[in-house]
């Protein structure tokens, strides 16, 4: 048995750690949780204890109740749990995301939660990594996914909505609230007046309270005259699509936000005006740099294109292997839009 | 290409018909004449053959980008599109080409007699110098269609709205006979090559669906009853020697249905007629689903021709040797429309449309319940006086529609979409109950919201029992109300059923699975013809 098996094991309830006895985001409750970010299928409710970065601990206090046992640390701050040394990593993914490095007897393990190599004007940007085994996420792993640069992305964003100004059309933009609606924040702001739904509206109270701070917004609640949102801009959740809160907008025009608005097919399909390809995780190139700049000897692939990005690495001289686990879109999507369903009318 | 390329930028942030107009407007506003022409070609199917074969610009993409073909496949299969793939894979351009979108198709003209070796070079050195979205429009621009969500009557409605000519008069002028080589701009859309006094069609009249009671229509005896053909209305229009056939959208499609227009050139008297243009074989009309085989290509095969015949069913006269006649009262069109019909042999497939014979109202009921058996898609009743009206207008014309045929049945495979639904499963296949097991009844995927298609692909992720090729099989239990147009036995199926026209009514959400109908209770929908 090599030692990285000895170092990560991975089990039904999650990767875990024998050594330092903890999970990396499991997805069953356990008694110790280490977590990468705060994204629904990364932090799981029913854990005894979790450790996260400090830039993540008040989204996880908000989305998993105030009473959790939670413990933070900076980033790049190490702290030894039973003798295996423990550390967050910037993934550029989302406020507080986290890669998490695990090293024990000169052995290192790299997590990556989800990420992005690509910098934003929000995240803290992604930090490299060298490691013995690499465990990567594959969400966008086809070549046929490379984003744009973030400053591209803004000045289409926000000649979009310069030209749905010129028509009288409100500008909504839909993205999941924790990540996409922060991104856009950032890459909005400066455009006009932006309202957030209250979902997001409440998410970045607890974001501000750890002292990171937002682009100014105001909250877009039904009592809002109808004059005060024409021409504005508005970010709410996907689960708001074909709500009667979204049919009271005067002529809105929404646009979906997401890597997989990549594909022309899957922008024309959805009920929606526009897709702009902004994505949270890491394009193919991003993917490739990124294994390659931890020069592990093992990697393994989880969430998304798993099969073909580990068959990929193989045929290129990287050993990699395919990783089940029970991360990924379909379940943020479920898990977000039951925590939105309670606040979108 | 670049004005080219933000115009189909434009028009893909929007799902708005009118800001759709827009964008074309603007671009006709500034765009050089010869690439006016050259998009109202491209938009209305007149395209240049192919010059470039596709499994060589696969086979320069892949040696490009440095890919093995399984992931080159797997891209594709992802995307659904080969251009859009190639524009998606293809390294940032290394320098700018700026030609016009004419200029483009020039190039692209001389292009098909040369070398592949100069086609290569050709190719690359495009791919080179554009961006992703000009590469893709590139790509298109080769071969394939060139589909982005603008109908001919969009593109007329944009052209309308920046000359001020009439509608129909630019929507003959761009189908009819030009070549980008020689003509303007100002002759195409002004129709220098056309006569529109030829062909000019008049507004249809369109009726309500009943919302009343038989009895309150008044005396049966002031209305005549006609089936109503699931088909296309259409307006054929024979002036000085010419025939032209409109479709109700507007559209010119007289080169689409050959068959009318030689059967209509027998008749010696001028005309503009309504009626519905159908699939008809012996005699028969057939399902709209036949018919839309015939619709849309650019080549109608020998033995499309053959298996789709198209027939034609007249409703009514509007024009008779010059005159307008809509003002007449129905019936008396009626009586000039059978008399021309009555005064040539006409090939089987042309014919008046049959009145229905009744004396007392009660009696309709039963005629509409049976006129499913003819692919009929119920009744017509229109008031005797009236006359041709422009447009909707309540009262003089209603149609009365029978309702259409249900059961409720369980998900048993689902299967992704291709192309622009590639990432959802979209196509399912249904059974209903036959004894203790299933038994297959229909495939069906359209009639759910977008968001119902990714709650279904979400569940069908999680349970999936099989996986079989992109098909997946799923626990029997997802209910959904299938909606059809028609029902007979069938020994080719295993059900023993064949539907006709099958589509999602809606998700039975309420239903569980052990409550879905059974073999037998479908095949007591089917009645005797
Ligand atoms: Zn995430
Ligand atoms: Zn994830």
């Amino acid at each position: 048995m090599s030692k990285e098996n000895q170092l990560v094991k991975f089990t039904k309830k999650g990767i875990y750690c024998p050594q330092g006895n903890f999970y990396l985001d499991p997805w069953y409750p356990v008694d110790y949780a280490i977590i990468s970010h705060g994204h629904a299928d990364h932090a799981r409710w029913g854990m005894k204890r979790y450790l996260c970065t400090d830039d993540s601990k008040t989204i996880l206090q908000h989305r998993l109740g105030a009473d959790i046992s939670i413990e933070s640390i900076p980033y790049k701050k190490e702290l030894t749990i039973n003798g295996v040394r423990v550390s967050f990593h910037p993934a550029g993914h989302v406020i507080g995301s986290a890669q998490i490095r695990l090293e024990y007897k000169g052995y290192v393990v790299v997590f990556t939660g989800d990420y992005k190599t690509q910098p934003d004007f929000i995240t803290t940007p992604y930090e490299p990594l060298k490691c013995n085994t690499f465990i990567t996420e594959s969400t966008f792993g086809l070549p046929i996914y490379n984003w744009k640069s973030e400053e591209e992305l803004r000045d289409d964003l926000h000649s979009w909505v310069r030209t749905n100004q010129s028509n009288n059309r409100t500008s909504v933009f839909l993205g999941y609230s924790l990540g996409k609606a922060q991104r856009l924040l950032s890459l909005l702001d400066g455009c006009d007046n932006i309202y957030v739904h209250r979902s997001i509206h409440n998410l970045n109270e607890a974001i501000l309270s750890s002292g990171i701070t937002l682009p100014k917004t105001k909250l877009w609640s039904v009592d809002l005259d109808k004059k005060t949102l024409q021409n504005k801009i508005i970010i709410a959740p996907p689960a708001i699509l074909g709500s009667r809160m979204l049919k009271r907008l005067p002529n809105p025009a929404t646009a979906i936000c997401s890597g997989w608005m990549q594909i022309r097919g899957n922008r024309r399909w959805q009920a929606v005006d526009a897709g702009f390809p902004v994505s949270d995780h890491a394009d193919w190139n991003g993917l490739i740099s990124a294994v390659k700049a931890s020069e592990a000897e093992q990697v393994y692939v989880t969430h998304g294109s798993q099969a073909v990005f580990s068959k990929y690495l193989n045929e290129i001289g990287i050993k990699a292997n395919e990783l089940i686990t029970e991360y990924g879109d379909e379940a943020l999507a479920k898990a977000e839009a039951e925590t939105d369903k309670v606040t979108v009318e | 290409m670049k004005l080219f390329s933000n115009l189909i930028s434009a028009i893909e942030i929007t799902n708005k018909t009118s800001a759709k107009i827009e964008a074309l407007v603007n671009y006709f506003k500034i765009a050089p004449d010869k690439d006016k022409l050259w998009l109202i070609a491209l938009f209305t199917g007149k395209r240049p053959s192919r010059p470039v074969k596709t499994t060589l610009m696969r086979e320069w993409c892949m040696e490009i980008t440095n890919l093995p073909e399984w992931l080159f496949l797997e891209s594709y299969s992802t995307v659904g599109d080969l251009g859009e793939t190639m524009a998606l894979l293809l390294p940032e351009p290394s320098h700018k080409l700026d030609l016009s979108l004419h200029e483009w198709m020039t190039e692209l003209k001389t292009l098909k007699s040369k070398s592949d070796k100069e086609k290569k070079a050709f190719v690359l050195e495009a791919w080179s110098g554009l961006d992703q979205q000009e590469c893709l429009i590139f790509n298109k621009l080769i071969g394939g269609s060139f589909r982005i969500g603008v109908s001919k009557k969009t593109l007329v409605n944009a052209l309308a709205k920046l000359t001020n000519i009439d509608a129909n008069q630019l929507m003959h002028s761009i189908i009819g006979n030009w070549e980008v080589d020689t003509i303007s701009f100002e002759e195409l859309i002004h129709g220098s090559h056309i006569n529109y006094d030829n062909s000019k069609p008049y507004p249809f009249c369109l009726a309500y669906a009943l919302e009343k009671e038989l009895y309150e229509l008044g005396e049966s005896n002031d209305w005549i009853i006609e089936q109503k053909w699931d088909g296309i209305r259409g307006q054929i229009v024979k002036r000085n020697n010419e025939i032209y056939i409109w479709s109700r959208g507007e559209e010119l499609v007289t080169k689409q249905f050959t068959e009318l227009v030689e059967a209509v050139n027998n008749f010696k008297d001028d005309f503009v007629i309504d009626g519905e243009i159908l699939a008809m074989k012996d005699n028969d009309v057939l399902l709209f689903n036949d018919l839309q085989k015939r619709l849309n290509r650019k080549n109608v095969t020998k033995k499309l021709l053959e298996e789709v015949p198209i027939g034609f069913y007249a409703y009514d006269i509007l024009e008779y040797n010059g005159d307008d006649i809509r003002e007449l009262p129905f019936e008396d069109r009626r009586k000039r429309l059978e008399s021309i019909f009555g005064s040539i042999a006409l090939p089987e497939h042309v014919q008046l449309s049959f009145l229905v014979e009744f004396n007392k109202w009660e009696e309709l009921h039963s005629i509409r319940n049976n006129s499913r058996a003819i692919n009929s898609e119920g009744l017509m009743l229109k008031q005797k006086k009236s006359p041709y009206h422009t447009g909707r207008k309540k009262g003089d014309w209603w149609k009365w529609k029978v309702d259409p045929l249900t059961i409720d049945a369980v998900m048993i495979y689902a299967q992704k979409g291709s192309g622009r639904r590639s990432s959802k499963y979209t196509d399912y296949t249904f059974a209903v109950k036959k004894d203790d097991a299933l038994v297959t009844v229909a495939k069906a995927y359209s009639g759910l919201t977008d968001k119902e298609i990714t709650e279904i692909s979400q569940w069908v992720n999680k349970n999936a029992i099989e996986k079989f090729g992109p098909v997946r099989t799923v626990k029997p239990e997802l209910v959904f109300e299938i909606a059809f147009e028609g029902i007979a036995l069938s020994n080719r199926h295993k059900s023993g059923v064949a539907l006709r026209f099958p589509r999602i009514s809606r998700w039975r959400k309420d239903k569980p699975a052990d409550e879905i109908d059974t073999i037998e209770t479908v095949k007591q929908l089917i009645t005797a013809p």
